[in-house]
């Protein structure tokens, strides 16, 4: 089944994205992103420790996937365009994923700034995925500023509690037609990614429960099953839910003894 | 004469170049991002760029992150 989708430009045979922190080793990340078949994967950019020389995080990523840095550290719209500009002057590309967090408890996104840093980054040309409380006027207000995606989160970040947001999100599939939306954050089981597609979402982003995994080579691909599920699901059209019974094998012709 | 690493007040030779800068310590200059004050520092203008007192250097890396 050919169901490839546009995001930022780039064709994605896959549709489920994939982070690379709390891996135990940089070797398990690299097979977690191979046996995922993900082909976008976030990193993050930070200060090194002076004292410590480590490896490239980047040379354990496959060739041809696309890497989105993160604004992780961010708190405000400021400090996120800070970390973006300083990935491309790199030479990193243009791909960011915005995240604008004052609370360090919940971690939630602080949207209002969120919206102002994709407003800048959009008109310098970056690929711009937001992530965000699930909002519909912010939705909207993204996909004017330019997002190439939104991204609702789930429920908290790591929390592995799943789609606790699903009606908000659902509000949010229904009514955002222009960019692709993608369920970010809290998605913690294959169960999980496979419910985010049913309901119609692009494509699903996970790292915690991948990472944390016993075999976190086998949940990536555990998630990667669960996404195409979902999504065969949503395509495939489910059945209606009832507050009855609906037998399924025909109401006639029983073996009855009299 | 002074200048901040990372956040933290360190104390340099004169005339000293981001390049020398680099190789005095143990980052690894193919891991490292050099951003000095508010502009990415590629490679190849390392060893031409003079450091000057009160400058602002944060050396970062990419890191995992979800």
């Amino acid at each position: 089944m050919e169901d490839n989708f546009i995001l930022g430009g780039k064709e994605f045979t896959s549709r489920f994205f994939l982070g690379t922190g709390k891996f135990g080793s940089k070797e398990a990340m690299r097979q977690a992103i191979r046996s995922s078949g993900s082909q976008l994967v976030t990193v993050a950019l930070r200060r090194i420790d002076l004292e410590e020389s480590q490896e490239n995080i980047l040379s354990f990523i496959p060739e041809g996937t696309t890497v989105m840095v993160n604004t992780s550290g961010a708190r405000n719209a400021k400090e996120a365009v800070r970390i973006a500009r300083i990935a491309r002057e790199a030479g990193y590309g243009d791909w960011v994923k915005i995240e604008v967090i004052n609370d360090s408890r919940y971690l939630l996104p602080d949207n209002q700034e969120t919206i102002k840093a994709t407003q800048m980054l959009a008109a310098e040309g970056f690929t711009v995925l937001p992530y965000m409380h699930p909002d519909l006027y912010v939705a909207k207000a993204l996909v004017e500023a330019g997002a190439a995606a939104v991204m609702p989160l789930g429920s908290l970040i790591g929390s592995n509690q799943g789609l606790k947001m699903r009606t908000l999100i659902e509000v949010i599939i229904e009514e955002i037609d222009e960019v692709p939306i993608v369920v970010d954050a809290g998605i913690g089981r294959p169960s999980h990614a496979a419910e985010a597609m049913e309901i119609g979402a692009d494509a699903v982003l996970a790292n915690t429960a991948v990472a944390v995994a016993q075999d976190p080579v086998l949940m990536a691909r555990a998630f990667a099953r669960g996404v195409e599920a979902g999504r065969m699901a949503y395509i495939a059209r489910l059945g209606k839910e009832r507050a009855t019974a609906s037998a399924s094998s025909p109401l006639t012709g029983f073996l009855y003894d009299e | 004469m002074k200048i901040m690493v990372n956040g933290r007040e360190v104390e340099v030779a004169g005339g000293m170049d981001l390049g020398r800068f680099i190789n005095s310590g143990k980052v690894n200059p193919e891991r490292v991002i050099l951003v000095l004050n508010d502009g990415v520092v590629k490679s190849d203008r390392w060893t031409q760029t003079i450091l000057s007192e009160g400058d602002r250097v944060e050396l970062v890396s990419f890191v995992g992150g979800g």
